[in-house]
């Protein structure tokens, strides 16, 4: 069967953001970008079901700007059989995005989609559950495990008191867990080979998608810092300062 | 404005983040709807019928409500949405689940995670693991958005008596199936419910070593949660987790102990009213936002702590 894999370019994760002045957004100029941690795992839960036989061939995606393509090779390099960017500017909201990826599922009609549950810039944890409203399919988000048995999917989510199992049929939509896999690194004969893999551009147009938002950011501020406290010498005396200075036990 | 808020429960009791997604809609307007989607949930309409601030409580019980599959309950939302100016759930593993398969049938979009209403069209979110607030606008006919319970106190769960009403026509959507669940059991509060959190990181050594975390804890009627980085080496399962990728929690007290202080960390925690942290190493970032540090051999001070108490 056939898998489409979702990814984002995002700032890396190591990167500490900073506010622009303006307040206008984070100052991106000059950071390292790098494939959305949650993507990677997308990436490698694909090529593990290669590996595995259960996938034939792995299309990867990505919406976003022209440079996202060095995010595509480096799913090539990983074990991406051909990619496919659709050429869009960089703050696209879920929804649009969502839109762009029904247009290609419609085109590539893919068994399974695996995406990242959310991408590490703007957090939305919505494009997943989204592109899976679009096209009517059933979701597994937070995947930490996936199984195809016969016709179906199974997959484990990890949920706020432990974790769900759940039946879906395919085609299917997954979202990625951290626990789900751990992704290899790129060998440099694979990422030499990468190179000569197909890349395909298409424009949201040629897509017959349109991209307007309802979201409007107004502004981007730092967050409230929160100062350094007193460090204290002796058990007793923290006691003594919760209880009494803090009055929190 | 007419808001529609989607409940947490698990068929049996109301779940707390209902009560912090209240307040958020209180701020928005005082005509609140209270959809209660379940199996068997009669116990739960009641209780949501008390919430104050609650004008209707919409009961939608069927076994396709059971395990709140998307596949089912996002048609059911998305049709009762259109009625709304705004929607909201909780941004628990359900609501995120939920709430963006309602926004694309809406065909708008939504607003994840808000921990302020600015008006009824503006709210404020964390973006980038905290490190940054956005101020985000939606033009939005339904306005679909999440809450974060740390940014909004919880609204009474009593003092209402709204009236029930119940919905019909539900059906399964037939793309999915409920198969199982492991659910943690401990006698300890819930993470994100508890007035107290101690958490244990790296410094920890092993799974063994929490026992010592899991005594001072009894002592204060804790909850005990754990970093990312004590998940990944095993010591302690993931539903443990403090972080931005785990549990957001801001309780009164927050204890972390042999806990670095990763901005990954951090960003779950950082809003809890009193922060202590006990590390070895003075440098550790942890003692930047802590307002109580104790530098030290954790494992002399946490039991010297526990048989203090």
């Amino acid at each position: 069967m056939k898998v489409l894999v979702a990814i984002k370019r995002v700032v890396d994760y190591n990167v500490k953001v900073r506010v622009k002045a303006d307040n206008s957004g984070v100052d991106l100029a000059n950071v390292k970008m790098s494939m959305n941690p949650f993507c990677e795992i997308a990436v490698e839960e694909a090529v593990r079901l290669k590996e595995k036989g259960v996938v034939t061939e792995i299309v990867v995606v990505s919406v976003g700007p022209t440079t996202a393509q060095e995010q595509l090779r480096t799913a090539l390099a990983l074990g991406a059989d051909r990619a496919i960017l659709v050429e869009a500017a960089d703050e696209l909201n879920s929804l649009a995005v969502a839109k762009a990826l029904k247009a290609v599922v419609d085109k590539e009609q893919p068994q399974l989609v695996i995406l990242g549950k959310q991408a590490i810039d703007s957090d939305n944890n919505q494009t997943g559950q989204m592109l899976a409203a679009l096209t009517g399919y059933a979701q597994g988000t937070f995947a930490s495990k996936v199984a195809v048995a016969a016709d179906k999917l199974e997959v484990t989510r990890e949920i706020d008191g432990g974790l769900q199992t759940v039946a879906l049929n395919m085609p299917a939509i997954v979202t990625t867990d951290l626990r789900l896999n751990e992704p290899r690194y790129a060998s440099l004969p694979n990422i030499m080979k990468a190179k000569k893999k197909p890349l395909e551009m298409v424009t949201p147009d040629a897509l017959g998608v349109s991209l307007a938002s309802t979201n409007k950011t107004l502004k981007v501020e730092a967050p409230a810092a929160r100062s350094a406290g007193i460090k204290v010498k002796s058990v007793a005396e923290l006691i003594e300062k919760l209880k009494n200075e803090a009055k929190v036990i | 404005m007419s808001i529609l808020v989607v409940a947490e429960h698990d068929n049996h009791t109301l779940a707390a983040p209902t009560l912090h997604t209240l307040a958020a809609a209180r701020q928005i307007g005082a005509d609140i709807a209270l959809l209660v989607a379940g199996q068997d949930v009669a116990g739960v309409g009641f209780a949501a019928a008390q919430c104050a601030g609650v004008t209707k409580v919409l009961l939608a019980d069927d076994a396709a409500y059971a395990h709140q599959l998307p596949e089912n309950v996002a048609p059911l939302v998305a049709n009762l949405g259109r009625d709304f100016s705004h929607v909201l759930a909780p941004a628990t593993s359900n609501g995120k689940n939920l709430l963006p398969r309602v926004a694309a049938l809406l065909d708008v979009d939504q607003i994840s995670e808000i921990i302020s209403v600015e008006s009824a069209d503006t709210f404020k979110r964390p973006i980038y693991a905290g490190n940054a607030i956005a101020t985000v606008q939606s033009s939005a006919p339904v306005k679909v958005i999440t809450v974060r319970s740390t940014g909004f106190e919880a609204a009474p769960a009593e003092g209402g008596s709204a009236p029930i009403e119940a919905l019909a026509g539900a059906a399964d959507a037939g793309l999915s199936a409920f198969v199982g669940e492991e659910l943690a059991k401990s006698d300890r509060p819930e993470l994100t419910a508890a007035k107290i959190v101690v958490s244990g990181g790296r410094g920890l050594g092993n799974g063994d070593n929490f026992k010592h975390l899991y005594s001072l804890a009894d002592k204060l009627g804790a909850a005990v949660g754990a970093s990312r980085a004590a998940v990944d080496a095993g010591f302690v399962p993931n539903d443990m987790q403090v972080g931005q990728t785990g549990k957001i929690v801001a309780p009164q007290l927050y204890i972390a102990v042999g806990i670095s202080g990763a901005i990954q960390h951090l960003a779950g925690m950082k809003d809890s009213k009193v922060i202590v942290a006990i590390n070895k190493d003075e440098e550790a970032p942890i003692f930047q936002i802590a307002d109580y540090g104790l530098v030290g051999d954790l494992f002399e001070i946490v039991p010297a702590l526990t048989s203090t108490l």
